[in-house]
């Protein structure tokens, strides 16, 4: 394949409507009506408790972290604080976003809100991303959330340990989304009725920052933007690190998210941040399942899917070798094995995949 | 009363579900509210044309399986992004334990 061009404005994106693999009809592992109804039924009370301890510990280690200040026995309090407001909002931006984590509409949307905000991700734009990023998932050209593109962009990938690069686009975004503007890729994905909302959005956040370094500037301290902003940077890396376990180093431009996806077990702590979306392949197959059903539905399917990574370890330890292969050979990528217990890939449509193409590492 | 359409039985929904119909070379999802009324919208989401039938219905909401947009199924109204086009309602009634559809 000659070198992938990932604009959604590309050759690549206009050879994946043409060959079909744009919208197209995705695989998903037979479940009757009455089970899939018990999955994917809404309730309150997860939701509730999970947000309750989220927003809590962070009260509590900002407070701790802000008297401490400028202690060193401050910095523990902040990297808890920081992981919270810059990896779990994150997955509190997910999961609101589908409108599964809670029954309430409004409960739905106010922590959507409040978690775009910290991970500074518009929440109209992204909205429509990510309904992208689910229709056509690690299609080349298609998808805008591709996190590990082939090859592997190393120098970023690594940065975005730290927030770097995404804090940089997100900012830089939100200042021209503030000066009434779109950018042209965003414009492919967000329909012309919704950019008065992208618009207010951006300029809601542009002067909640401008206060924020206005107070800093006032009180010749960083203290305002330890609580608002930084953290975006300093507790970034959990999300990376599990994010990135989501796709990389598997197949791309297929139509079976049991290729492309991958499922993680993991502990409680990164659970908890994550709100269980190490289910990954499962949660692209059934978007309607909250994710506190997710190991339910894991349980319910694993038949079906690849066996799942072991551990994070594990998973890069599968990961990281095909990544620094594909910094030479870009085709390279992990072929998924299926149990016997499992339907087979569709070889009409995966044909070098599922026998492993030339340059493909078949273990 | 030739335009009303046998589309199936009373007790082929449960309360608060959806089932897909199927008929002329279109398709429909057909609803059973929690208080026991039927209604009957266009089959396909307005947003990617995915099939109505696999989502879930709240109340009087039917979320759709591929981006989670929802729909008042009684009006058909768009409620929640990604979904901003309406979905085209048909009215229903009952006849004895039988599902009535009038198609237009
Ligand atoms: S296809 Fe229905 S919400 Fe996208």
């Amino acid at each position: 394949m000659a070198r992938r061009d990932y604009s959604l404005l590309g050759p690549d994106a206009q050879r994946a409507v043409e060959t079909g693999l744009a919208a197209a009809e995705w695989y998903h592992t037979d479940i009757p009506r009455a089970e899939m109804k018990a999955l994917m039924a809404r309730t309150d009370a997860p939701a509730i408790r999970d947000t309750a301890i989220w927003l809590g510990l962070m009260v509590a280690f900002a407070g701790i972290a802000i008297w401490l200040w400028p202690s060193w026995w401050s910095v523990p309090f902040w990297l808890a604080y920081g992981v919270l407001y810059g990896s779990a909002s994150d997955s509190r931006w997910h999961e609101c976003g589908h409108g599964t984590a809670f029954r309430t509409a409004w409960m739905n949307t106010a922590v959507y809100h409040l978690a775009s905000f910290m991970i500074v991700r518009n929440p109209v734009t992204w909205r429509w991303s990510h309904a992208r990023h689910h229709t056509d998932t690690i299609i080349v050209g298609r998808d805008p959330e591709i996190a590990a593109m082939r090859p592997p962009a190393a120098a970023r990938m690594l940065l975005n340990f730290a927030g770097i690069p995404d804090i940089i686009a997100g900012l830089s975004r939100m200042l021209l989304n503030a000066a009434g503007r779109l950018d042209p890729e965003e414009a492919t994905f967000v329909p012309v009725s919704e950019v008065p909302k992208v618009i207010l959005v951006a300029r809601i956040w542009t002067a909640i920052y401008a206060a924020t370094i206005a107070l800093a500037l006032a009180t010749q301290s960083i203290l305002p933007l330890m609580v608002i902003g930084l953290p975006r940077l300093y507790g970034a890396w959990h999300f990376v690190l599990v994010g990135y376990l989501q796709h990389a180093g598997l197949a791309d431009n297929v139509t079976d998210h049991r290729l492309n996806s991958r499922t993680v077990l993991m502990n409680p702590v990164s659970r908890f941040i994550y709100w269980n979306m190490n289910y990954h392949v499962e949660h692209h197959m059934f978007p309607m399942v909250p994710y506190h059903r997710l190991p339910d539905l894991h349980a319910r399917i694993r038949h079906d899917l690849p066996a799942p990574a072991p551990s994070m370890w594990a998973a890069y330890r599968e990961v990281l070798p095909v990544l620094l292969r594909q910094l030479r050979h870009e085709d390279a990528f992990l072929r998924r094995d299926l149990p016997p217990t499992a339907r087979p890939y569709r070889a009409e449509f995966h044909a070098d995949v599922s026998a492993g193409a030339p340059g493909v590492p078949a273990e | 009363m030739t335009d009303w359409t046998d589309a199936c039985a009373t007790d082929a929904i449960d309360p608060e579900d959806v089932v897909r119909f199927d008929h002329g070379g279109r398709t429909f999802a057909l609803y059973r509210s929690p208080d026991d009324r039927w209604y009957c919208t266009d089959g396909l989401c307005t947003h990617e044309q995915v099939h109505l039938a696999d989502g879930l219905v709240m109340d009087h909401l039917i979320e759709c399986p591929k981006h989670n947009g929802q729909f008042d199924y009684r009006t058909g109204q768009a409620k929640r992004a990604p979904v901003c086009v309406n979905l085209r309602t048909y009215e229903t009634r009952v006849d004895g334990d039988r599902v009535l559809v009038r198609i237009g």
